[in-house]
């Protein structure tokens, strides 16, 4: 291999590299730093490699969409000029392939007179004052505009919009007044997600970025997963701002505000006060909750134990159904379904395969339901003046939260869900800052911390909670006998899609809690469990693909599906930046919490085991628990 | 058998001819192009579950070329050239004058008859020649008021024609 390295030189340091590599991956390896606004590590070839490797197509990278002309950078922002010697003119680095030796600066008078120009002529068409950004303070351009001394208006400044904003009805919302047409949303919608939601319409000074048709988000084949937002330079896509609601509900003295967090955001919001990513502020996070104002402070934690236990009795009773009553409406594989973005994501690309879908409802969910019932009651609180707010690192919870079927316990059962970035801003406004504060419990009756439900926040985690729950159950022996620490390493990582295999060896006594559902486990005796898992919706596009041709994701029995890459802590609605590095960090923050935790199964958990006991007495799945913690779902055009 | 199903059928016979592939997208687009003046939402949308290509992308494509409309225009699109030579010619403002008079529209319109969009385009190639207009896909030269007006009736008739044999069947 080191035969074929090329030698280059940037800015007097010599760097070997693979054919093929640009300049400004180059330049990168050694630490030299050109910017650009529309090349996202992301985005690069490399994370796309990985993110699509993986079983079960060993080698093979060109599906449909790779096609399409979207891998290649689309070097349109022209901020990462440099000089190649014996070249004329200066360079996109991030469009220059290394094929022979070459030298290269990166900064000059010309350079830096190019990129400041470049950067006055994108102010002459982007209209809107900082100040009154979402992304202030968190902007590319802005930050660029600073670092090059862009102070005057040279080239101009619209004095009015030159188009429309986009209407309050959409979640993701655009405003191509401060778009830059960096690309980054239209590839991260295709590449990451498979979603093709955006495109580029015209061409040259009339080109935009736009839906099919030219539609609004809401009206687009959108799956709301906020994949776009994550990416956006500037402030040319953000999520709708329920964070004034939610002030105005706190300091409403008639209504009791209550609060549940997920547990990607706590991973992740002290990006936004300065910490390093991957540090968990759980506790502190719930110090500053109680200061800003909220009444209760409940950890979704609890509803992900709920979940599982749900969603883990309805596969055995698939199992059952599908296998030994040979009932062919018991489809199989079953997918998980706590992940919003996937939800549309089938409901409008995969809809034939609706009735493979858990009918249980996702954490936020399920606590929303029970929060304005079980809880109201329980504590004589009126469920009426009861505001549901949720923190997640999500955009498509404001579509779930928002879809009309939600409202099983009478009202809306989440009134609103809020982003880590919205939470992080509300804690900024109250002048808070969080990882300083004090560490405070979750409050009861939904706050006992688990590992099981905290590992939701990434790829596999589902899988893994509910694999140490059904296999206790079934086989009545420890989980720990079978995986070293209750650890299912097997599901673990980051590959694009994974497989994993648990051969049931022997079964022990049906438990009381799910008597009604099946009578024995004899059934399972020397059975293997076959389960597979995906992220990001293009993963999911190849699951799909593998199941319709009857490949090997076919033989599964449970395939979990997060729409995004890395699951929730990769979420569209965590602080910014987000790349594959600060990805593994969050998981990272993850995983020590859940081994930190004295509970880590979800059918240990005291509050969950409660619930059955006081609330949904004939257990998982039954008549009361299917009112409130399932829903149904429909196709979508 | 409705709009959206002729269609359907339409693009289904085009694939027969191009292929499936998505190389096919460019042909496929052109020939719905000619045959209907513009590439209808509904069109695309055959042409998206016909090639597997998203919808999105379609629509990338269908509106980069300015040759491709996704608006309805006229059975003749008529693209003055608005280049120098021919801007400079004596007859170039009356016939201009001239095309905005038969056709009650200014550039960028749609005739009510739905028979005409008048369009400008940056140069026809007939700088020699000028004024001159291309309409469909055939070159009128030396365009004066009064050649305008004859050249438009021609192909009024032409569509009218068209028009009262369509309805005949």
């Amino acid at each position: 291999m080191d035969s074929e390295l090329i030698a280059v030189t940037i800015d007097g340091k010599e760097v070997k590299v693979s054919p093929g590599t640009t300049v400004l991956e180059a330049a990168r390896t050694v630490g030299i730093h050109i910017p650009t606004l529309c090349h996202h590590d992301d985005l690069c070839s490399e994370a796309l490699y990985s993110q699509t490797s993986s079983t079960p197509h060993k080698g093979e990278h060109t599906h449909q969409h790779e096609e399409s002309a979207m891998l290649s950078t689309p070097s349109s922002c022209r901020i990462c000029l440099v000089e190649v010697e014996g070249l004329p003119k200066l360079h996109a680095s991030c469009a220059l392939p290394i094929h022979n030796a070459m030298t290269v600066r990166t900064t000059s008078t010309a350079i830096r007179h190019a990129r400041r120009d470049i950067l006055e002529l994108m102010m002459s068409e982007h209209f809107g004052d900082c100040f009154a950004c979402a992304r202030n303070g968190t902007c590319e351009l802005q930050m660029l505009c600073a670092d090059y001394g862009v102070t005057s208006e040279r080239f101009g400044r619209p004095r009015e919009p030159l188009f429309e904003k986009a209407s309050p009805g959409n979640i993701i919302m655009r405003d191509q007044n401060k778009c830059i047409l960096c690309r980054r949303c239209v590839r991260m919608c295709a590449l990451y997600q498979g979603v093709y939601a955006l495109t580029t319409e015209g061409r040259g000074d009339h080109s935009r970025i736009a839906t099919f048709m030219g539609r609004e988000m809401q009206d687009a084949a959108c799956i709301n997963c906020g994949q776009c937002i994550n990416r956006c330079p500037t402030g040319a896509l953000t999520e709708r701002d329920d964070t004034e609601a939610v002030w105005h509900a706190i300091e409403d003295p008639d209504k009791l505000v209550v609060i549940q967090t997920a547990p990607a955001p706590r991973a992740a919001i002290g990006e936004a006060f300065g910490c390093e990513p991957g540090t968990p502020l759980t506790f502190q996070m719930n110090t500053a909750l109680k200061r800003i104002g909220f009444d209760k402070v409940f950890d979704t934690n609890f509803s992900a134990d709920l979940t599982i236990m749900e969603e883990g009795s309805e596969l055995i009773s698939r199992l059952y159904k599908a296998l030994v009553l040979k009932d062919n409406t018991a489809a199989l594989p079953q997918f998980t379904s706590c992940s919003p973005g996937w939800i549309k994501f089938i409901e409008t690309f995969y809809p034939a395969y609706l009735p493979n879908l858990s009918s249980a409802k996702s954490p936020q969910q399920m606590m929303g339901a029970v929060l304005k019932t079980y809880f109201a009651e329980k504590n004589g609180w009126d469920p009426s003046k009861i505001v549901s707010v949720s923190l997640m690192p999500c955009t498509a919870k404001k579509f779930e939260a928002g879809r009309p079927e939600m409202d099983s316990s009478g009202y809306r059962d989440v009134d609103y869900a809020i982003t880590t970035r919205e939470m992080a801003r509300m804690f900024k406004q109250a002048g808070v800052d969080v990882p300083k504060l004090d560490k405070t419990d979750f409050d009861s009756p939904f706050g006992t911390p688990t590992g099981s439900g905290v590992i939701f926040g990434t790829t596999g985690g589902v899988m893994e909670a509910a694999l140490r729950t059904v296999l206790e159950i079934v086989t009545g022996e420890k989980v720990e006998s079978m995986f070293d620490h209750a650890d299912i390493k097997p599901v673990r990582g980051f590959d694009g899609v994974r497989m994993a295999e648990v051969k049931i060896e022997k079964v022990g006594p049906v438990p009381e809690i799910l008597s009604h559902l099946v009578p024995d486990f004899e059934w399972l005796k020397g059975a293997t469990l076959r389960v597979g898992l995906a992220h990001g919706t293009v993963n999911a596009i190849r699951v799909m693909r593998d199941i319709q041709e009857g490949g090997p994701l076919s033989k599964c029995h449970f395939i979990e599906f997060m729409a995004c890459p890395g699951g929730c802590l990769g979420g569209g609605g965590q602080p910014i930046p987000t790349d594959q590095e600060i990805r593994a960090a969050r998981a990272k923050a993850l995983y020590s919490e859940d081994a930190a935790y004295v509970v880590r199964k979800s059918h240990e958990n005291e509050d969950v085991l409660r619930i059955y006991r006081e609330f949904f007495k004939e257990g998982p799945c039954s008549h009361k628990s299917h009112e409130l913690l399932h829903t149904h779902y429909k196709e979508r055009v | 058998m409705d709009a959206q199903q002729t269609l359907r059928t339409e693009v289904e016979q085009l694939v027969r001819v191009h292929g499936r592939g998505r190389t096919a997208l460019m042909p496929i687009l052109q020939d719905l192009n000619r045959a209907h003046s513009y590439i209808s939402e509904d069109a695309m949308l055959a042409v998206s579950d016909a090639l597997n290509v998203p919808r999105a992308e379609v629509y990338g494509v269908a509106t980069f070329y300015s040759y491709f409309s996704v608006k309805p225009r006229g059975v003749y699109v008529i693209r003055v050239c608005r280049t120098i030579s021919c801007a400079k010619q004596p007859d170039y403002h009356p016939a201009i004058a001239a095309l905005f008079d038969e056709l009650g529209i200014g550039f960028g319109e749609t005739s009510s008859d739905g028979i005409f969009s008048l369009e400008q385009t940056n140069c026809a190639g007939m700088c020699d020649q000028g004024p001159a207009m291309v309409v469909n896909d055939d070159a009128h030269i030396h365009l004066t008021e009064a050649s305008v007006r004859t050249i438009l009736n021609d192909y009024r008739h032409k569509a009218q024609a068209a028009q009262s044999a369509k309805k005949a069947q």
